[in-house]
C-alpha cells in the first residue's frame, strides 16, 4: 500500500460522511473564555459563534488582544486547563468542548488542523523535518515508516519546497523561516483534514516570502479541499483570500460579512476605523483617520458596547446597553451597533477625525523654535 | 559650552537643499571564530555603496526586506556604529570623522526615534525625566526646560499630568508619542526613524503616522524614515530607496516608483504588498520571487538580486545573464525617470 492509496481510500470506518458544500463543517456558538486571574475573571472571548461551510475560507481580523487567537485555541481544545471555556463546537455535528483528550487527539491534525504563527516554535527542534511529517501521517494511518517518509515527500513538493527528497533529512533551523513555515503547512495538510485553522500564518515573515506561504496555502487548500479559518491582523490578506470576514473586538465579533460587505460597505464604526487607518498603496497618501484611544481592558468590563470611549459616534444608549449582532440591509451582513444604520454611504473621513497633535501646544512649541533660532 | 557648529540652513522653505547627503557608504562586520582566539574567519556586508541625499523638509523612506541594511544604514547616518568606509555629510561637516565630543553638539540636530517602544524606554524612568533627558545632557534643562517637558508632551497627545507615571503605565502608542517627544527636545532638525510603527497595531500606528505628519508641516524637520512596510512608506515618503542585500536597488519620488517601478525586486516586493480592496486585491498581477535571500556573508557576485530575479531566471538569454553575473549594475538613470540598478530595467505597471 502506497501513501497516495491511504490517503485516495477514503476515510477510516466511523469516520462522518462527506458533506455537500453547503453544510457547515465547524459551528462556533456562545462560546466564552475566560481566564481567573487575581484582578478578576479576564473575559478574552465573549461569546463568539460562526458557521464555516466546506471548502469556505473565513477570515478573522482584529488587533492583538481582541480575542482571535484564543477563540481559535478553543476551538482545537488547546487551551491550559486553568481557562474556563463555555458554548459549543460542533464538528460536523460532533460536540468538540468537554470531549475526553484521547477523542480529540483523533480529531486534532485529521479532521481539524492548525498553523500557527512563529514556525520555530511550532516544530520540534532535535527532529528531521521529514520524522516530524512523517509523524503527523502515521498518528492517523497504519502505514509503514518508508510510506509515510514517502507522503511526506510529495507534501514537501506541493508547498514547494525545492529537492524536497534531500529537504526530508533537513533539521528545522537549517531551513529559513519561510521554509519552515512551509514544513509545517505541509504537516498541517498531511492527514487530508476538513479544516485547516491558520493563525498570522504569515506575520513573522517578510512579504516577498509571505505572498509564497499564501501561494502555499492556497495549494494546500485546492488539494485538501478543506475549509479554512484565516486568522490575521492584516486586512490586504484577508481582503485576497477571504470569502467571508469576521471582526472582533474585545473578545466580541462586531461584524460578519462577506468580504466585499466588510470593504465596501463596513456598518460598525471600529471596522470603519480599521479600514481608514491602513495606509494604502494603490492610491496617492490620504490623511489617516486612527482610531483614538487603546483597546479596553477584558478584566471586569462595565456594561455597555466597549468601544464607546473610542467611538466618535457614541451616544448614551452606547454605555447602557451593548448591541447584539443584528442583520443589517443584508441578511447575511451582520453588525453590532447601535447606529449601523447611520454608516450606509459614509466613508472613514465622515466618521473619525485625522489630527492628533495638540495644536495649541504644538504652535507655541513652534513660535519657541523659532524664537530660539 | 560653544553654540551648535551648524549653519541653520535659511528658512527651509524651498526644501531643494541636501541637509544631509551620505557618500558610498560601506560596512562590513566582521564574522569571528568561537573559541579562546576570535579570530575573523568572514565578513557580513551589511551596507555596500549606498549614496543619498536627504533634502530639507522631505521625507526620504528607505525600505526594504529584514536584513537588507536599513537599519544599518540608518545608524551609519548617526555615526551610532562606525563605518567602514564613506562619509555622510551634515552641516558642510563629515559626521563618521567627528570626535565624541564634537559629535554631541551635532547631535542636537540629529535625533532617532527607535522601533521598540517597550526596549527604547528606560522603564525606571518617571515620561518626565525620559523626556528632560536630553536637556540635562545638554545643560540645557535649567533654563525652562519643566515647562518645555510639559509643552513636548502635550504636543504628542500626551497628558502633561501624566509625565511622572513610568513607561510601564502607557500602550504602546502611547511610549513611541513618549519616544517622539523625546527625540524633539532639543529641537533636532532631522529625525531619523527606524520602523516607528512595526510594533502597532494598525488602529495606532495610523495615529503616529499622523503626528509625525504635523511635527514635519509645523517644525519643518527632514525624516530618514526606514521601513520594511511599503504601504506605510508609501504614504509618508516624498522620495522613496528601495534596498536589496546592503545596496540601494532603486529610486525616486514615491509616487513615480510606485506607478513605475523598474527593477524586478522593487516590482516583487509591490506586487507582493496585499492591498485591503477584495477586487484589485484578486484581479491584480502577481509576479512572485523565489527562495530566500542569500546570506550577506557572501553575497552574489554582480547583481545581488540574479539568485532570485524572476526576469534572470524566466526572460534572460544566456548571454545576457553573463552581464548580470559579472558586472555590478550602476544605480543609474535608466529612461524610467528614475535611477534603478538594473541591466535590464523595464517599467511594469502594477498598481
Amino acid at each position: 500500500m502506497t501513501a497516495e492509496d491511504v490517503l485516495a481510500g477514503g476515510r477510516p470506518e466511523g469516520a462522518a460522511e462527506p458533506v455537500r458544500p453547503s453544510d457547515p463543517v465547524l459551528e462556533v456558538s456562545g462560546l466564552t473564555v475566560g481566564f481567573p486571574s487575581e484582578d478578576g475573571m479576564v473575559q478574552a472571548v465573549r461569546g463568539v459563534d460562526y458557521s464555516l461551510r466546506g471548502g469556505e475560507v473565513l477570515g478573522i481580523v482584529g488587533e492583538s488582544g481582541s480575542g482571535k487567537s484564543v477563540t481559535s485555541l478553543a476551538v482545537m481544545g488547546l487551551l491550559p486547563r486553568t481557562a474556563k471555556v463555555s458554548g459549543s463546537v460542533r464538528f460536523r455535528g460532533r460536540e468538540l468542548i468537554g470531549m475526553s483528550e484521547a477523542e480529540l487527539n483523533k480529531v486534532r491534525g485529521r479532521d481539524i488542523s492548525m498553523i500557527f504563527q512563529d514556525p520555530m516554535t511550532s516544530l520540534n527542534p532535535v527532529y528531521s523535518v521529514g520524522y516530524q511529517i512523517a509523524e503527523a501521517v502515521r498518528a492517523h494511518h497504519g502505514v509503514s515508516k518508508a510510506a509515510a517518509l514517502d507522503r511526506a515527500a510529495d507534501l514537501l513538493e506541493l508547498v514547494r519546497i525545492p529537492n524536497p527528497g534531500q529537504r526530508l533529512s533537513a533539521y528545522p533551523h537549517e531551513l529559513s523561516g519561510g521554509m519552515r513555515q512551509r514544513v509545517v503547512i505541509a504537516i498541517a495538510m498531511a492527514n487530508d483534514p476538513d479544516v485547516i485553522i491558520a493563525d498570522e500564518p504569515t506575520t513573522a515573515l517578510d512579504v516577498t516570502v509571505q505572498a509564497q506561504i499564501m501561494q502555499s496555502l492556497q495549494a494546500a487548500q485546492a488539494e485538501t479541499g478543506a475549509a479554512m479559518v484565516l486568522i490575521t491582523h492584516d486586512l490586504g490578506v484577508i481582503a485576497g483570500q477571504a470569502d467571508r470576514v469576521l471582526v472582533m473586538y474585545a473578545g466580541k465579533p462586531v461584524e460578519i460579512g462577506t468580504a466585499e460587505d466588510v470593504f465596501y460597505t463596513a456598518r460598525m464604526p471600529y471596522t470603519f476605523g480599521l479600514l481608514g487607518s491602513l495606509p494604502r498603496l494603490d492610491r496617492p497618501s490620504e490623511r489617516l483617520t486612527p482610531i483614538p484611544g487603546s483597546p479596553p481592558s477584558v478584566v471586569n468590563m462595565p456594561p455597555g458596547c466597549p468601544f464607546t470611549p473610542r467611538c466618535p459616534l457614541a451616544i448614551p444608549l452606547c454605555d447602557e446597553r451593548e448591541p447584539e449582532l443584528e442583520p443589517t440591509t443584508d441578511a447575511g451582513h451582520l453588525a453590532a451597533c447601535h447606529r449601523s444604520d447611520e454608516l450606509v454611504g459614509k466613508s472613514p473621513g465622515d466618521v473619525f477625525t485625522t489630527g492628533v497633535a495638540d495644536t495649541e501646544a504644538l504652535a507655541h512649541f513652534v513660535e519657541e523654535s523659532e524664537e530660539l533660532a | 559650552m560653544s553654540a551648535p557648529a551648524v549653519s541653520k540652513g535659511g528658512g527651509g522653505a524651498s526644501g531643494a537643499e541636501p541637509i544631509l547627503s551620505a557618500r558610498n557608504l560601506v560596512k562590513h562586520f566582521p564574522v569571528r571564530s568561537t573559541g579562546l582566539i576570535r579570530r575573523q574567519v568572514g565578513v557580513i556586508h551589511a551596507v555596500c555603496d549606498v549614496s543619498f541625499e536627504l533634502l530639507e523638509g522631505e521625507t526620504l523612506g528607505l525600505v526594504g526586506e529584514s536584513g537588507c541594511g536599513k537599519s544599518t544604514t540608518a545608524r551609519l547616518v548617526l555615526n551610532l556604529i562606525k563605518a567602514t568606509s564613506g562619509e555622510v555629510f551634515y552641516g558642510g561637516k563629515d559626521v563618521t570623522a567627528l570626535s565624541p565630543k564634537q559629535l554631541r553638539t551635532l547631535r542636537r540636530d540629529l535625533q532617532i526615534v527607535f522601533q521598540d517602544p517597550y526596549a527604547s524606554l528606560d522603564p525606571r524612568m518617571p515620561v518626565n525625566e525620559i523626556v528632560a533627558e536630553p536637556l540635562r545632557i545638554h545643560d540645557m534643562y535649567d533654563k525652562g526646560g519643566r515647562e518645555l517637558v510639559r509643552d513636548l508632551l502635550r504636543t504628542v497627545g500626551l497628558k502633561p499630568e501624566h509625565g511622572n507615571r513610568f513607561p510601564h503605565e502607557f500602550s504602546g502608542g502611547q511610549r513611541q508619542r513618549i519616544g517622539v517627544a523625546r527625540a524633539l527636545a532639543l529641537r533636532p532638525k532631522v529625525l531619523v526613524l527606524d520602523e516607528p510603527v512595526s510594533a502597532l497595531d494598525v488602529s495606532i500606528q495610523a495615529g503616529v503616522l499622523n503626528l509625525l505628519d504635523e511635527l514635519q508641516a509645523e517644525l519643518g524637520l527632514s525624516y530618514l524614515f526606514v521601513s520594511h512596510d511599503l504601504s506605510v512608506v508609501r504614504h509618508t515618503a516624498d522620495r522613496i530607496a528601495v534596498m536589496y542585500l546592503g545596496r540601494i536597488v532603486e529610486t525616486g519620488p514615491a509616487a513615480d516608483l510606485f506607478e513605475r517601478p523598474g527593477h524586478p525586486y522593487t516590482q516583487a516586493l509591490i506586487s507582493a504588498i496585499p492591498l485591503p480592496d477584495p477586487r484589485k486585491e484578486r484581479a491584480r498581477e502577481r509576479i512572485t520571487v523565489v527562495g530566500d535571500l542569500p546570506s550577506p556573508a557572501d553575497p552574489p557576485s554582480g547583481c545581488r538580486f540574479r539568485t532570485r530575479c524572476p526576469k534572470f531566471a524566466a526572460e534572460l538569454t544566456e548571454d545576457e545573464r553573463r552581464r548580470c553575473v559579472d558586472d555590478i549594475p550602476e544605480l543609474v538613470g535608466r529612461g524610467q525617470g528614475h535611477p534603478v540598478a538594473c541591466h535590464y530595467a523595464e517599467q511594469k505597471v502594477l498598481i
